[in-house]
């Protein structure tokens, strides 16, 4: 069954490939040992600041062809319920297209890639004027690296190396994952027309707090 | 009363709980340009004895290497030579060996760059600039330093008065061995009072001249007297 769109799955490959290429050109000026071994310092800064530029470029006009479809998504991954909070104390629960780690990776990738482009135009344009210089500034970039390898290994490692959830990455590939490995793993995930015999999910529920007739303030 | 729970467990209707992180996330980032460097010093100086038991193994040491052109000077001690010259009476040139045998001094102290982050405890071995400068003959016309880096164009000066500091020297070891070719080998300017702009890599030249001017960085905007925490917007 159909799991992630064209334009889904390119959004998720210009942004994996051009942060391999922001890792690895701002390794290059960051590691010593790499600085050393390289030397083209200038070079390098300009091809890790340009391609960050092409990066958040690339990502924004895939969002702009993704229109009402990227909102959908948009929508799940910030939509947290009941079974997403259980699911995030380590309990047993249903889910949907997306888990909720899934959506925290995604909300946090996204954030992230609006920082490191604050950051990192703010350090660019901070060398050559000091009114954009910010002793904070290299923490926050150099923060933000840290951060994001931290989730890339955790991501890597999920959809490559564990057995339960590494089919994912066929989804984000060829579009499509099995339905029993759907049903197992994103019980809630309801794909128009397609009908699957699982296990009733359970509803969210209003949890306002529910005021019998008798009291509720008289006007 | 509220709704039943479902196998125990209390329901809550669906929240866009990652808007708000992301807005949060975004909010607290563009927010630590101002508080970040303070909370960043606050952590390492808690959690200092590990940082330094930590820091030997990571791969930055802290440092991040910083050149202007498109390759890394190379030192051959062959030809390499330090010259001094300019409003001197007696002009030098001085080759690795002679710089070695000028009285060696000592210190550990702090290294500061102007981007923002800075290496505790550096370990320095070189000459004080009063050494080497004893032979050349200063004129009394003299009131700067021109520092010649062989990474050229750069170039930076400092006054006598400020040359005169007392941790002001030529390094030519680091942390116990001789300096490494991305610090500046064979010898740089150290001058902690200073961000790291001002200590001069791959020194080639050392030029008595009458009067301060705008080096490097200060042509593109940085400030003349670099002190740590008292220029480029730092107060």
């Amino acid at each position: 069954m159909a799991r992630f769109s064209p334009v889904e799955r390119l959004l998720h490959w210009v942004n994996a490939l051009g942060f391999f290429f922001l890792l690895v050109t701002g390794l290059i000026l960051y590691l010593p040992s790499l600085s050393t071994l390289v030397s083209r310092r200038q070079t390098i800064q300009g091809l890790h600041f340009w391609s960050g530029v092409g990066w958040l470029g690339v990502l924004a006009a895939v969002v702009l062809l993704g229109g009402r479809r990227l909102i959908a998504t948009a929508r799940e991954l910030e939509t947290f319920d009941a079974d997403d909070m259980l699911w995030l104390r380590r309990r047993r629960a249903p889910q949907g297209r997306f888990n909720a780690g899934q959506k925290i990776n995604a909300v946090l990738t996204a954030a992230f890639a609006v920082l490191f482009g604050i950051s990192g135009l703010l350090l660019w344009f901070g060398e050559q004027d000091t009114r954009f210089r910010f002793a904070s500034t290299v923490i926050l970039h150099d923060g933000l690296m840290y951060v994001s390898l931290f989730l890339l290994v955790g991501h890597l490692y999920l959809a490559l190396i564990h057995p339960a959830t590494r089919h994912a990455l066929r989804g984000m590939t060829l579009g499509d994952v099995r339905v029993e490995w759907a049903m197992k793993h994103h019980a809630k995930w309801e794909p128009e027309g397609v009908t699957v015999d699982r296990p009733r999910a359970r509803q969210p529920v209003d949890m306002r707090p529910q005021l019998a007739d008798a009291d509720r303030p008289r006007r | 009363m509220d709704a039943p729970p479902v196998n125990g467990e209390p329901e809550q209707e669906p929240r866009r709980y990652g808007r708000k992180l992301f807005l949060a996330t975004v909010a607290g980032g563009v927010t630590s340009l101002y508080w970040g460097k303070a909370a960043w010093d606050h952590v390492t100086g808690v959690i200092s004895p590990v940082a330094s038991a930590v820091a030997p193994i990571l791969p930055t040491g802290g440092w991040r290497i910083y050149t202007i052109s498109g390759h890394m000077p190379d030192f051959d001690p062959a030809t390499w030579r330090l010259k001094i010259g300019g409003l001197v009476g007696q002009p030098l040139s001085l080759t690795y060996d002679q710089l070695r045998a000028l009285p060696r001094a000592e210190q550990i102290t702090t290294f500061h760059c102007v981007t923002g982050w800075s290496v505790k405890n550096v370990h320095w071995a070189g000459v004080r600039i009063h050494d080497v400068l004893a032979t050349a003959q200063p004129q009394s016309s003299a009131q700067a330093l021109q520092f010649v880096s062989m990474e050229q164009p750069y170039v930076d000066y400092l006054t006598v008065r400020q040359a005169s500091l007392p941790d002001v020297m030529l390094a030519y070891e680091m942390d116990g061995k001789p300096l490494p070719r991305e610090h500046g080998a064979p010898v740089r300017l150290v001058i902690p009072e200073m961000y790291g702009y001002k200590n001069v890599k791959w020194l080639a030249e050392i030029n008595l001249v009458p009067e301060l001017e705008p080096g490097y960085w200060e042509e593109l905007g940085y400030d003349q007297d670099a002190w740590v925490g008292r220029s480029n917007g730092y107060s």
